[in-house]
Formats: C-alpha cells, structure tokens, sequence
C-alpha cells in the first residue's frame, strides 16, 4: 500500500479518474503549471491542455462553463484555488448548478467537482482562510464533502468525480503534506461516516482537519482513563446521523467541533438533531466548539485566537463528563 | 431593405413561426391577466418576435440554444411544444418542466433549449460552457446565447465573451436590445456603445441586424451559422428591436412616452413587415390571414388544454434536487 500525502491521494484521484473516463476534465488558473498548491503537478503532460486546462482569472466563468459543459455530456473537475474565490462564483453555484435539475423538472444533471480549499493556512488572513461549509450544507441540490485524510481525498475524489450530482469539495489546504497510507481499492459511499477511533465514554464529532486534532484530543483523554469515540463526519450533506446517534446512545456525551465560525456552523445541526432524537438520552451538557465569530488575522498571535485546538477538545470531553447528570 | 422574393417558402414560415409566437403569448397575457391562471410573473416578447424566428429557422435540432426570462418565443420557435409550454406557464403536469420551472425557467432539452434563466446574464457564462464541451467531444453542433441589453452590464457578459474568445468556441451571443431594463432606459445605464462595442473590443466578430425585419435576420443568420459549424470562432449579434409591453404582464409601462409603443407598432411591428414582404411578393390575402388563423386556433387550444390539466403530484416537489442526500429520503 502506497503511503500519500493528502495532497497526492487527491492527484492520484484525478489521474486514475481520467485514465478510466475520457468525458472527465479539469479546469482552472494555473493548472497547466500543476495547481497553486502542486495537486495538478504531472497531469497536463498525461492528459494535454485540453483536459488540463487552465483558464482566465474568471471564477464566475469557471464556474458557469464548467456548468454548461457539464450539462452535456462531459464531467468537469472545477479547481477555485482558494474556497474564499468562489464566493465570486455564488450565483452560478447556488441559482444555477444547485437548482438547474429541479427547475427543468428533471431534464439536466450536473456532474462536477467543485474543489474549493479551504481553512486556516498559516497567515493568510481574512480572504483566504475561511470555512464555509455549513453555507453550502444549507443548498438543496448540492452534495458537501470535507475530506480529512490522505484515504479519503482518494476515496472521496473518486467517488466525487463519478456521482452525478454536484459535489462541493472542500478540501483543508493546511494539510496537504500529511501522509498516511493509500489503499486504491477502498470505495467511499456519500453519508457514511468513519469512526475514526472507538470509545464508549463520549462521542467527539468532527470533520476535516478538525477530526485529526480530535483523534489527537481522545489519545490525551486516553491516558486520563477517558475512552473517547471519534467520528469523523467526512461528507455535511448527506450526514450520517445513525453514526451520531448510535454513538450518543452509547456514550450519552457529546462534543462537536469544528473550524469554521460556531454562529450558524453545521455543528448545530449535528446538536439539534441530537436533541430532537436523542435529548433526553443525554447524561451531561452538550459541548459545541467552533471559531469565535471574529475574522481571522494575519498576526500569528490573533490568528490562534480563532483557532479550535486539540487541547480545547480535551477540555470540553473533560466538562461534559463533569456536569455529568 | 430586404425581398423574401428570392425564398418565398422560407418566407412563409417565417411569418408562421411570428404569428405562433405571438398568438401563443397573447393567451399567455390573457390567462394571466383575465383568468389569473398564470401565477408568477411572465415577461411578454411581443413585438420582438422576429429575432427568434429569424435566429431559430437556422439552427438543427441538436444545435444549443440557452435564453432570457423573456424566452418564451425563442424556445417555440426552437421547436419546443407549445401545449408543453402552457402548460409550464399555468404549473401543470406535463409542462416542459413538470410545473416546476414555470415561465422564467422554461428549457426542453430534447430540442437542444437549455434553459430560459431568472438571473439577468447568468447563461452567459453557461452558453460558453456548453460550446467548450462540444469543442471537447470533437461534435460540430453549435450554440446560441439570447440576452437582453441590460444584461450586457453584469459580469458575466465580459467573463463569458472573453472565455469564448480565448477558447475559440462555436458560439454566437446575440443581444436582443429591446431597448429597455425593466422600468429603465437601458442607454441611461449604458457606458459606450454598447454590446457590439464591447464585444469588438475583446477581438470578437460584431454584426447589427434590424430586430425586426425576420428576413435580415435569417440571412444574417444564415451566414453567421455557416461560419460557426466550419469552425468559429465566436460572433455577436446585436438586433435592435423593441419591448411593446410591460416588463412583465403586469407592468403598464407608465414611465414611457404615451405613445412611444403605439408608433413603434405602426412603424416596426415585425409581423406587419413580414406580411407586407409577403403579399408584395404574391402571397394572398387570404393566406397571410389564414397563417394567423391557425395559431390563434392553435394557442386557444392549448391553453384551453392546459387549464384542463391537473397541477403536478405533491410529491413532485421532492424529486430531482439530487441523487445522493434526496430529500426523497431525507429532508432533514
Ligand atoms: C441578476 C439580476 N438582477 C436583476 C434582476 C431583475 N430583472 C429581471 S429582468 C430585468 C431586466 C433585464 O433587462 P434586459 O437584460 O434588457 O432584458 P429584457 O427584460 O429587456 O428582455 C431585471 C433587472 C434579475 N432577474 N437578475
Ligand atoms: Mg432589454
């Protein structure tokens, strides 16, 4: 088994992709050149300018080509650089790709990609840090995936790229040099979260880079006897609430955190639903961790200010066990 | 000037596609107005039937054709069913889209009409897309953008052109320039000279046809779609016409000159022109008349079909949002 960075699993996931299905291309800025962030290197020199192409500095135009194209009969990976640039593409996104199928009563589909990376990267302040995913969670019509590992940014590029809905990936382009063993042949099903360790004292949800902090926060709550269980969400639409759920039922505690800003995050639907399903079964306080609703800095001092870390994760298992009932 | 002499059939039809047209959207009006049966709001074309007529006779089935809120004569005339169309416009069953679109989202995509779009400019972008995927699949079908004038104000007008031009895509962008952006002068928004300007700027082939006389159209057509299959590259059409109604149906248009639409009828209604070529070059009377007849029987018909329709299943409104995460499933 291959052991890959989490940058190129994605690029194996591309190439493998286009080696099997000629109607699959990319398009982007600078992708002839390999990416912004290297996830593209090698793959104009397989596949010509033609399925590797870059594209004028136009994200609404990406975006609403990549659309068109997509309509008929060919399958765009559509590279917006940072997720932050894509708000220049919204309404293609949002009125147009989200909505075309319904509208038309059926009559179209939208097999695309939209790679949107996203999430703190050291100093990059304001325009090109954000975590917007639960914005996304919130469009009808659009499939919302947060890969957090080299296996999945295999796994979930692969089955990105073969689905016939409009997947929105977000990928944490502060992780693109972890590595971690490759396994090609593991297929991902959309909604199907992995538990990404297993305890029986209190359910910890989380998604991308956030799950490996969490995965990090339950070894240190291990060695103060604390059998934390980690699930790491992996796709925001669908969620998989069975997992939540079946988790919750056993451990009766529940910690959800994530990076992006808490007001309006996905992890209060995660905590609602559990109310609603599950409220009663609770043994202690529900714990949401999330960035404070502030603006993230240039200055490394302000930028932590904003930041969930491993260590709060431990911190908010240790207090929802505490005020146990 | 032009003489429909020299293809008194092409001629004939021409006439015949206005006329559909019009009688279709003269029900539209009145099932919205006197019947209330059309709910939402639908932008009338009347008076600017010609572009569509003009532009569709030379377009093949398969060929791409993406359109405005005011695309309801450009969708006929691509060969769309008219009873399909009522009956989108009333939300029925069996409408184009299943009740679900309604006029601003009209398409019918087994005759290449991918959509009429409620966001002002937005298949623009789209349009360019569609030709890079044919340019992509090697096929040689071609694709029409329609916009209004207003549109060419919002970015996607730049950023569709310049990404057709670059790509060298078969596409053709037409401007139907009706004059007006809902209540506003659309000149009184307008920087430089406007669409073919612009479009000459970015190294794009331009040509101004009069928007209502059907034959320049069709033969300006007709030379621009021979350039477009032997290749490209990309072409704009700017076809000066005018909106006779409201902005919608609703809309009385009380901030024009009275008279302002009443002359331009007198002078410039498409189909009193076309008419005039006719019998001019030896159409009958009673012909020309006969070729109204039929589509105000047609379009009656339909709507009186369409009203008899049932309005689509409620269960409806949970289909085709998305495969995986269906709220077919699961809502929420
Ligand atoms: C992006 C956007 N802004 C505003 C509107 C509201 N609106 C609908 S039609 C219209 C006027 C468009 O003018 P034009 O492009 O000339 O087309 P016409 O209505 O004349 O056919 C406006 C402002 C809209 N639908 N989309
Ligand atoms: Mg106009």
């Amino acid at each position: 088994m291959p052991k890959l960075s989490y940058r190129d699993a994605s690029l194996a996931a591309v190439q493998h992709s286009m080696r099997e299905d000629q109607t699959v291309w990319c398009v982007g800025e600078d992708l002839g050149r390999g990416g912004v962030f290297g996830q593209y290197k090698g793959l104009r020199e397989e596949f010509g300018e033609e399925r590797i192409s870059d594209a004028p500095i136009s994200e609404a135009a990406i975006m609403g080509a990549a659309f068109g194209a997509a309509m008929i009969g060919t399958r765009p990976i559509v590279e917006m650089r940072f997720s932050d640039f894509a708000l220049c593409a919204t309404d293609e996104l949002v009125n147009q790709i989200a909505k075309a199928r319904f509208m038309f009563g059926g009559q179209s589909r939208a097999p695309m990609v939209i790679r949107k990376p996203m999430g703190l990267w050291r100093s990059s302040a304001a325009q090109h840090s954000q975590s917007l995913e639960s914005w996304y969670a919130h469009i009808p019509g659009l499939v919302v995936v947060c890969p957090g590992t080299p296996q999945d940014n295999y796994s979930m590029l692969m089955a990105a790229i073969a689905c016939d809905d409009p997947v929105v990936y977000l990928e944490h382009k502060g992780i693109w040099d972890i590595e971690g063993e490759v396994d090609f042949s593991k297929k991902y099903e959309f909604g199907k979260a992995k538990i990404r360790r297993e305890g029986s004292d209190v359910t910890i949800v989380s998604w991308s880079n956030t799950a490996n902090l969490a995965v990090e926060a339950a070894e240190a709550l291990s060695g103060q006897g604390v059998n934390a269980e980690v699930i790491d969400l992996r796709s925001l639409w669908p969620w998989d609430k069975e997992a939540v759920l079946q988790s919750v039922a056993k451990t009766g505690h529940l910690v959800v955190a994530h990076e992006s800003v808490a007001v309006g995050g996905f992890g209060a639907e995660i905590v609602a639903t559990v109310a609603e399903k599950a409220g009663h079964t609770l043994k202690g306080p529900v714990r949401r961790l999330g960035a404070p609703r502030s603006l993230v800095s240039y200055a490394p001092n302000l930028e932590d200010m904003l930041r969930v870390t491993s260590e709060m994760i431990v911190t908010a298992a240790q207090e929802t066990l505490e005020k146990a009932n | 000037m032009t003489s429909a002499g020299h293809n008194f059939e092409r001629g004939r039809l021409l006439l015949e596609m206005m006329e559909r047209i019009r009688a279709f959207e003269e029900q539209a009006c009145l099932a919205a107005e006197r019947d209330k049966l059309v709910l939402g709001a639908i932008h009338p074309s009347i008076g600017q039937e010609a572009v569509a007529a003009g532009i569709m006779h030379n377009l093949l089935k398969d060929d791409i054709l993406l359109s405005t809120h005011r695309g309801h004569g450009h969708t006929l005339a691509k060969g769309a069913s008219s009873l399909a169309m009522m009956r989108e416009l009333l939300g029925r069953e069996g409408g184009c889209c299943g009740g679900k679109g309604g006029s601003m989202h009209i398409a019918d995509f087994d005759v290449g009409m991918l959509g009429a779009n409620g966001v002002v400019g937005a298949n623009i972008t789209i349009a360019a897309g569609a030709a890079h995927a044919i340019k992509l699949l090697g096929d040689n079908r071609i694709v029409v953008d329609i916009f209004g004038d207003g549109a060419i104000n919002r970015g996607p007008f730049l950023e569709g052109m310049n990404w057709a031009v670059v790509f060298k895509l078969p596409i053709l962008f037409i401007c139907e320039d009706n004059q007006y952006s809902a209540t506003t002068r659309t000149s009184s928004m307008t920087a430089g000279d406007g669409a073919a300007a612009r479009a000459v700027s970015l190294g794009m082939q331009s040509t101004t046809v009069d928007g209502n006389d059907v034959e320049a159209i069709a033969d300006t057509m007709a030379d621009i779609a021979a350039r477009l299959r032997a290749g490209g590259p990309p072409e704009l059409l700017h076809a000066k016409t005018y909106r006779r109604t409201g902005h919608t149906s609703f809309d009385p248009a009380t901030y024009r000159p009275a008279n302002e639409a009443t002359e331009e009828e007198k002078k410039n209604d498409p189909i009193k022109r076309q008419r005039a070529i006719l019998l001019a070059a030896g159409m009958s009377e009673a012909e020309i008349q006969s070729l109204h007849e039929n589509a105000q029987k047609e379009m009656i018909d339909v709507l009186k079909k369409a009203t008899d329709t049932p309005f689509p299943a409620n269960e409806t409104a949970f289909q085709d949002v998305q495969d995986i995460g269906s709220p077919m499933v699961e809502a929420y």
